[in-house]
């Protein structure tokens, strides 16, 4: 039997803290939210992994993971929800791997972000299209 | 199509390019009356493993007709590419002569007379009297159902899907994918795999709460000597297109990644060939060869695409069947030291008047359909037009199902989905209770009455739009565009999403739409829960019974451009 989500949620809390960063009453910009993370610092892709699917099934609760090895955080942002920022993910020196999951809710289609820091200081972002559709008429 | 550098850029042994055309030369022989079964299924047997494919036969028992599309625009990097191609210029592409069978097999053009000639196609006694040639020839041949199986037909629905799994369990499939299949519920899905004697895939099926894998993703079958694993892949957008609510506990999507581990996971194990039953559509099914590694055939389905040859991605065959029992594919693979070095194919056109009935399936057929003969057979009217809906845009079915919606029930505007299925009827055909099934059958059929703005009923054609135009075939659901009643518009497609759609105007009086303002709007299929009113079936065959002789005239209410 493999290890199952639910024990992997379980044994993964050790290593993660998660930081909710909404704001109700100034929604800070995406621009805003990354250069405060990054502190300005030029973000390189690769080495980041966004999972979330296509088209979303339910846009109430949108399973997105990312995956940046080596990172201390990672900020997930839905640039189009009137409150972009997601969450902050920091990994201690005890976390197995840097990897968050989570359920987002998505207003409308947008593109979902994250961007990672890592030990050296250095950043790397990735960025993924989540459509959300009123569907009907698949045949 | 594919030329010899294609092919050999594809490493595979360029001997198997010899027949690797599906359509022999018997349209000259059908010419001279004498187009023959032996014909039809002749075959040089090559290499060592066989597959056969058949997907998205939408319960049709018995031969139909059903007219291929007259528009399939494909977008982005599918312009003018199969299965994006249509009429003459499909006949120009594939060499194939106006007139002759596989024209009227494969294309629209000049439809009713074609039809007259050469007579309806498919029928579930046929394919198996072509499935059991194949297996005498290579009793190790491979049987791959790709799914929407169960669903579309008067006694699939009256039978919860039980008269296919029996035809289909007397067939002997050797595994299956799925998309309608879901839309008889979670339970009723169970309770026939439960008993399914055989396998039942799906590497994207997972359990919706804890995102876990809840199908088997795909079996390993030991051929002659040769170890073939099939990989399910079911409709992407099962829980978007169809209603999430008649399977809450499931997710699917086209997981590529998913995919990528489960074909490293089988080549892992040593397998010697990696086959993808996939019920993607055709374009999905493409851009996917194009990203995952190590597969082998993509055996496709959901877009009901019919290509007579193997489309080539990288060193991926691509094979579409057609649907509604038109077409079986036979495919011929050479599989040496783990990998595939050839390929031969046939996409066999089942021409009913000429491939003979296997007996024990036609008796089995009649019997499935024996409670319900009278019912089926009843007489609603005739129809003077062709009656038919496969096309990017409005069918005349469609016409006949929006007016049906708008006088019944009393709307400005009628919403009908653009779904692929459902045969056509020819000029002076009768159409019985069992012919508008086949066009409406739908566990979720109740035609709902509400009223909607302007607004809204733009942002409803710019989001199906996008299901079909979006450049990113991974962005596309299939299934057509919705069909509109008492309401024309322009589209173009070439635009994205937002932008596509304009000059909305009520065609009674020309009006144009007032994004503000409200209208009345029948349709049916929706995917919300708890949607009410009297099932489409009773409402077109109340409508049709009113007028007793059916004629359509041409619709010009949707404008194309951007093409």
């Amino acid at each position: 039997m493999n290890l199952s989500r639910r024990d992997a949620l379980w044994a993964g809390l050790g290593g993660i803290a998660a930081a909710t960063l909404a704001n109700p009453v100034f929604a800070a910009t995406v621009e805003e939210l990354t250069s405060t993370f990054t502190g300005g610092v030029a973000a390189g892709t690769g080495g980041i992994t966004i999972t979330a699917p296509e088209i979303a099934e339910n846009g109430n609760t949108v399973p997105v993971s990312v995956s940046a090895p080596g990172a201390v955080a990672i900020m997930l942002l839905a640039a189009g929800n009137p409150t972009p920022a997601v969450a902050t993910f920091t990994f201690g020196p005890a976390a197995g791997s840097q990897t968050a999951a989570t359920r987002i809710r998505l207003a409308t289609t947008q593109d979902v972000i994250a961007v990672a820091k890592m030990a050296d200081g250095s950043i790397v972002q990735a960025a993924t299209t989540v459509k959300v559709t009123i569907g009907g008429c698949g045949g | 199509m594919i030329s010899r550098r294609e092919f050999l850029q594809a490493s595979l042994a360029a001997t198997a390019i010899v027949g690797a055309s599906g359509f022999g030369n018997w349209s000259r022989l059908a010419a001279q009356q004498a187009l023959t079964e032996g014909q039809l299924l002749q075959f040089d047997d090559f290499g060592n493993v066989t597959l056969i494919h058949i997907t998205d036969i939408h319960a049709q028992l018995k031969p139909i007709w059903f007219r291929e599309p007259e528009r399939n625009i494909g977008v982005g990097e599918a312009t003018g590419k199969p299965p994006h191609v249509v009429g003459s210029a499909f006949l120009d592409m594939f060499n194939i002569t106006p007139g002759t069978p596989e024209a009227y097999a494969l294309t629209h053009e000049d439809f009713v007379a074609l039809g007259k000639t050469y007579g309806k196609m498919g029928g579930m006694d046929r394919v198996a009297t072509v499935v059991k040639s194949i297996r005498a020839a290579r009793p190790d041949a491979l049987l791959l159902d790709g799914g929407d199986t169960w669903h579309g037909s008067m006694t699939s629905l009256l039978t919860k899907g039980q008269d296919m799994v029996n035809v289909m369990n007397a067939l002997t499939p050797d595994a299956m994918t799925s998309h309608w299949e879901w839309t008889f519920g979670t339970q009723r899905v169970q309770e026939i795999v439960e008993n399914l004697p055989f396998a039942f895939l799906g590497a994207n099926i997972f359990d919706a709460e804890w995102d876990e894998p809840a199908f088997e993703p795909y079996k390993i079958f030991e051929r002659a000597g040769t170890r073939i694993a099939v990989i399910g892949q079911a409709f992407p957008y099962m829980p978007i297109a169809n209603p999430r609510w008649i399977f809450p506990e499931y997710s699917f999507g086209i997981r590529e990644e998913r995919m990528q581990e489960v074909v490293n996971e089988v080549r892992a194990a040593g397998v010697d060939l990696v086959v993808c039953l996939s019920h993607n559509g055709f374009d999905v099914d493409q851009k996917m060869a194009s990203r995952v590694q190590g597969i082998d055939v993509i055996l496709t389905g959901h877009t009901h695409d019919a290509i007579p040859e193997p489309v080539l991605v990288g060193q991926t065959i691509l094979i579409a069947s057609g649907s509604n029992g038109k077409f079986v594919s036979r495919v011929d693979l050479d599989v040496r030291d783990g990998k595939m070095m050839g390929f031969r194919h046939k996409l066999i056109p089942i021409f009913s008047d000429v491939i003979t009935p296997d007996p024990d399936m036609a008796a089995l057929i009649d019997a499935e359909r024996a409670p319900f003969k009278d019912q089926l057979e009843e007489k609603i009217g005739t129809t003077e037009s062709l009656l038919y809906r496969r096309g990017n845009f409005q069918g005349t079915w469609d016409d006949l199902i929006c007016d049906a919606v708008r006088s019944e029930r009393d709307a400005q505007i009628a919403l009908s989905p653009g779904v692929r299925w459902g045969p056509s009827l020819l000029p002076g055909d009768d159409i019985t209770r069992e012919d508008i099934h086949n066009v409406t059958s739908m566990t979720y059929g109740q035609v709902y009455r509400t009223e909607m703005t302007g607004e809204t009923l733009h942002t409803v054609l710019e989001d199906v739009a996008d299901n079909l135009f979006n450049t990113d075939p991974y962005y596309q659901q299939g299934g057509d565009m919705v069909r509109i009643g008492g309401m024309g518009f322009t589209i173009d497609v070439s635009k994205p999403i937002g932008s596509r759609i304009s000059n909305l105007a009520l065609t009674d009086t020309g009006e144009a739409i007032d994004a503000a303002k409200s209208y009345t709007v029948a349709g049916w299929a929706s995917v919300n829960e708890g949607t009410t009113g009297p099932q489409i079936w009773d409402v077109v065959e109340a409508h049709i019974r009113k007028l007793g002789s059916v004629r359509l005239d041409p619709n010009t209410s949707v404008s194309v451009t951007g093409l």
